[in-house]
C-alpha cells in the first residue's frame, strides 16, 4: 500500500509550508496532494509557486496530485479551478462537481473525498469521466467499500482517509472569522493564528469539533492504523494521511511500518499515540457514529 | 423596458414611461409531508409541492412522514385537479448494491405521470436519463452544486432542466449562476437554515452514525436525550451534549450545528443560531434576477405550518409580480412566518454577505 500526504487543510505562514514540505520530500511518503481546498482567501503560495513545489517534490521522486477547493462560490474561484483543471502537468483531484465539469474526459483525474461517490453505479460513472483514483466519501464503512471493491472499474485505484482530523462539513460562513466577531470578507486571516484548526468544546468541556476557517472537522483524529490488515485485505492501494503541524514525520514512518508490516504493531500504534494531538476515533470504518473508536472491530 | 410614448400637448410635450414589462413569477414550491400537506398546500395557492416516499430514498426520513404508493397516486391526482405539479424527491445516495431501490422509484415516478424527480446521486441521474428521458429531472440541493459549471455540467450529462441550489450563495453570485446556467434556477426562500453546504455535511453521522446522505437524516430523534436538572435543561444527541437550557430559556429541536458550544472559553451559537431563512424582503431582487422557483422548506412540519407559510408566500409573490416597485413586506407576513420559524427569528442567510 502506498502512503499519500493528504492536500493541507490549514492556514500556514510560507516557512512552515515550505519546512513541512522539505520534510515529506524527505520521507517515505509517495504521493502528496498540493493546493488550497479550504478558503480562497488565504493568502498561500501562488499557483506558480504551487507548480514550482510540485516540480521539487516530483524531482524528490514522489508523485505530485493538485486539489481543487472543495466548495466553490465565485467566478474567481472558478477562474481558479480552470487553471488547475488545465496545468497539464500534474494530475488533479476534483473537490467539487465544478472540478468534474472541467476535468471530464481529460484521463487522469483524482475524485476526491468531497465527490459524492457512495455507489458502483456513481464510480463506474465517475471511472467513465477519466477518474483514475477515488477516495470515498470520509463516511463509507469498510462493508461498503468491500462492496464497491468487488465490482471497481479496471485500473480504479481506491485512497483511503486513514489519518487526521475529518472534514466533515464546509459552510460559506468562516467560524474561525465568526469566532472573532470579524465577518469573512475581513477576516483578518485569523486563522493563521490556529495551525491545527480552534478546538470546539460541549459545554461540559467534552472535544467535540474543530474549526478550521469555513470547514468544520471532528476534534478526534480519524486513525485507521488498527485496521492495516483490512485496508490490505480489502485491496486499498493508498492511506492518506492528513497534515497536522507537529510530528508528521513520525506519523508517515509508522503509517509505512504498518504497511509494510517491518515493526512491532503494539509499539508502532504506541508511537502514534504520542502523536496525535486529540483522542482518536475510527467509527466511520466500522459503519458507527465516526466520533467512536472501536478496538477490535 | 418598452419605450416611452410621448404625447404632444399644446405649448408642451410630455414624457410618460411605458408601465414595466410583465414580471415572470417565480412558482411558489412547497413541502408536502403528507397527502393532509399537500392538499393544504394547494388550497392555499402553491404552484408546486415536493414530497417524497416511505423510506430512506429521500433526505427526510422520518417516521410518520412521506407517501407511500397510493398516497403518491391521490397526491398526484389532486394537485393536477388544482393545476399544480408535484416533483418526488429521490435524493438520497444509494448504498452499495441498493440502488435497485432507488431505481423502482424512479420507474414508480415515471409510470404515475410525476412532474418531476429530484434526483442527487450521479449513477441515479444517468440511470433517470437512459431509462425515462422524457422524465423531467431536477437536480437536488443534495447534489451540492452552487456554479454555473456544475449545473450545466449535469444538464448536459443528464438532461437537468432545473437545479436547486445550495443555500451558500449570496445574492450576486446566485444572479451569476442565473445569468450562466442552462437551467431553471430554484432558491430556497423560507424555513429551517442549513448553514453547511448541502449534500456535504458529515457532522450528523460523525455523532450518530446517521447523515442527510447516507440515510436521509439529520440529529435524528432517536439519538436525542432530553435531561432535566434543577436549574437547566440538557440536550444530548447520542450523548454529546448540545445545548443546556436555563428556565427563561426556549428549546428548540436539537439539530447539532444550532447548539452552544465553548470555543476559548467563550459559549456561545458557534456555528448557527435556531434561526429560519426568511427571504421575503428579497422577492423583488430575486424575480428580477430571474429565479424560476422559490422553495420553501419543511417537510417535516404540519399542515398547519404548510397552510400558513404557503398563503404568506402566495400573497407576497403576487403583489410583488403586481407591482415590484411598491413592494414591501408587510408587518402581518413577518408576524405569521415568525410564530413558525425557529428559535422565533429570521435571517437572510448567506443571500447576505454579511452572514458568511
Amino acid at each position: 500500500m502506498k502512503l499519500a500526504i493528504g492536500p493541507l487543510l490549514y492556514y500556514w505562514n510560507r516557512e512552515a509550508l515550505l519546512d513541512f514540505y522539505g520534510m515529506v520530500a524527505a520521507s517515505n511518503a509517495d504521493i502528496v496532494y498540493l493546493g488550497e481546498v479550504v478558503c480562497s482567501r488565504r493568502r498561500g503560495p501562488r499557483f506558480e509557486e504551487w507548480l514550482a513545489l510540485a516540480r521539487e517534490l516530483r524531482a524528490a521522486g514522489k508523485e505530485v496530485v493538485l486539489s481543487g477547493q472543495a466548495l466553490i462560490e465565485s467566478e474567481a474561484e472558478l477562474r481558479a479551478l480552470r487553471r488547475l483543471a488545465a496545468n497539464g502537468e500534474f494530475a488533479v483531484e476534483a473537490n467539487d462537481a465544478s472540478a468534474l465539469a472541467l476535468l471530464a474526459d481529460r484521463t487522469g483525474f483524482v475524485a476526491g473525498p468531497h465527490i459524492n461517490v457512495y455507489n458502483g453505479e456513481t464510480l463506474d460513472w465517475v471511472a467513465g469521466l477519466g477518474a483514475k483514483r477515488w477516495v470515498p466519501p470520509l463516511e463509507l464503512g469498510r462493508e461498503a467499500l468491500r462492496a464497491l471493491q468487488q465490482t471497481r472499474p479496471r485500473g480504479m485505484q481506491t485512497e483511503v482517509f486513514a489519518w487526521g482530523r475529518l472534514p466533515l462539513a464546509f459552510s460559506a460562513r468562516c467560524f474561525t472569522a465568526r469566532h472573532y466577531d470579524l465577518p469573512r470578507d475581513d477576516c483578518r486571516f485569523r486563522c493563521l493564528d490556529h495551525p491545527d484548526g480552534l478546538l470546539l468544546a460541549t459545554r461540559e468541556d467534552e472535544p467535540f469539533l474543530n474549526l478550521n476557517g469555513t470547514q468544520t472537522q471532528s476534534a478526534r483524529v480519524h486513525d485507521l492504523s488498527a485496521a492495516i490488515d483490512e485496508l490490505r485485505e480489502i485491496g486499498v492501494d493508498i492511506l492518506r494521511l492528513s497534515p497536522q503541524s507537529s510530528h508528521m514525520g513520525e506519523i508517515i514512518s509508522a503509517f509505512r511500518a504498518l504497511a509494510d508490516a517491518t515493526a512491532d504493531a503494539d509499539e508502532t500504534r504506541r508511537r502514534l499515540d504520542a502523536a496525535r494531538q486529540t483522542g482518536a476515533c475510527n467509527g466511520y470504518w466500522y459503519d458507527k457514529p465516526g466520533m467512536e473508536y472501536h478496538a477490535d472491530g | 423596458m418598452s419605450k416611452p410614448r410621448i404625447v404632444a400637448l399644446p405649448y408642451s410635450i410630455i414624457l410618460i414611461a411605458a408601465p414595466s414589462p410583465a414580471v415572470k413569477k417565480p412558482e411558489l414550491v412547497c413541502p408536502a409531508g403528507s397527502l393532509p400537506a399537500l392538499k393544504t398546500a394547494f388550497d392555499h395557492g402553491a404552484d408546486c409541492v415536493y414530497a417524497g416516499l416511505r423510506d430512506d430514498t429521500n433526505a427526510r426520513n422520518f417516521a410518520g412522514l412521506n407517501f407511500d404508493e397510493a398516497a403518491a397516486r391521490e397526491g398526484l391526482r389532486y394537485a393536477h385537479a388544482a393545476g399544480g405539479k408535484v416533483l418526488l424527491a429521490i435524493n438520497t445516495f444509494p448504498q452499495p448494491g441498493g440502488a435497485k431501490r432507488w431505481q423502482r422509484a424512479v420507474d414508480f415516478a415515471a409510470d404515475i405521470g410525476i412532474d418531476a424527480v429530484i434526483l442527487a446521486d450521479a449513477g441515479l441521474m444517468r440511470y433517470c436519463a437512459e431509462r425515462h428521458p422524457s422524465l423531467r429531472l431536477h437536480l437536488s440541493v443534495q447534489a451540492s452544486a452552487t456554479t454555473y459549471e456544475a449545473i450545466n455540467f449535469y444538464r448536459r450529462r443528464f438532461g437537468v432542466s432545473r437545479a436547486v441550489l445550495p443555500r451558500v450563495l449570496s445574492l450576486s453570485q446566485v444572479e451569476h449562476v442565473v445569468r450562466n446556467a442552462g437551467t431553471e434556477i430554484e432558491v430556497f426562500g423560507f424555513g429551517s437554515l442549513c448553514v453547511m453546504v448541502e449534500g456535504r455535511c458529515a457532522l450528523s453521522s460523525y455523532v450518530t452514525g446517521e447523515s442527510p446522505n447516507t440515510r436521509g437524516a439529520c440529529s435524528p430523534a432517536k439519538a436525542v436525550r432530553w435531561e432535566q436538572h434543577p436549574d437547566a435543561l440538557d440536550v444530548r444527541l447520542n450523548g454529546v451534549l448540545l445545548d443546556r437550557y436555563a428556565r427563561d430559556e426556549s428549546a428548540g429541536y436539537p439539530t447539532l450545528c444550532k447548539g452552544r458550544f465553548s470555543v476559548n472559553d467563550e459559549t456561545y451559537y458557534a456555528i448557527e443560531e435556531p434561526s429560519s431563512l426568511n427571504v421575503l424582503e428579497l422577492l423583488p431582487d430575486l424575480m428580477r434576477i430571474g429565479v424560476a422557483a422559490i422553495k420553501i422548506e419543511g417537510r417535516q412540519r404540519s399542515p398547519a405550518y404548510v397552510a400558513d407559510v404557503t398563503r404568506v408566500w402566495r400573497g407576497a409573490i403576487d403583489a410583488c409580480a403586481r407591482d415590484a416597485s411598491r413592494f414591501a413586506v408587510q408587518p402581518g407576513w413577518t408576524n405569521a412566518l415568525a410564530r413558525v420559524s425557529e428559535g422565533r427569528q429570521h435571517t437572510l442567510g448567506a443571500y447576505h454577505r454579511s452572514w458568511k
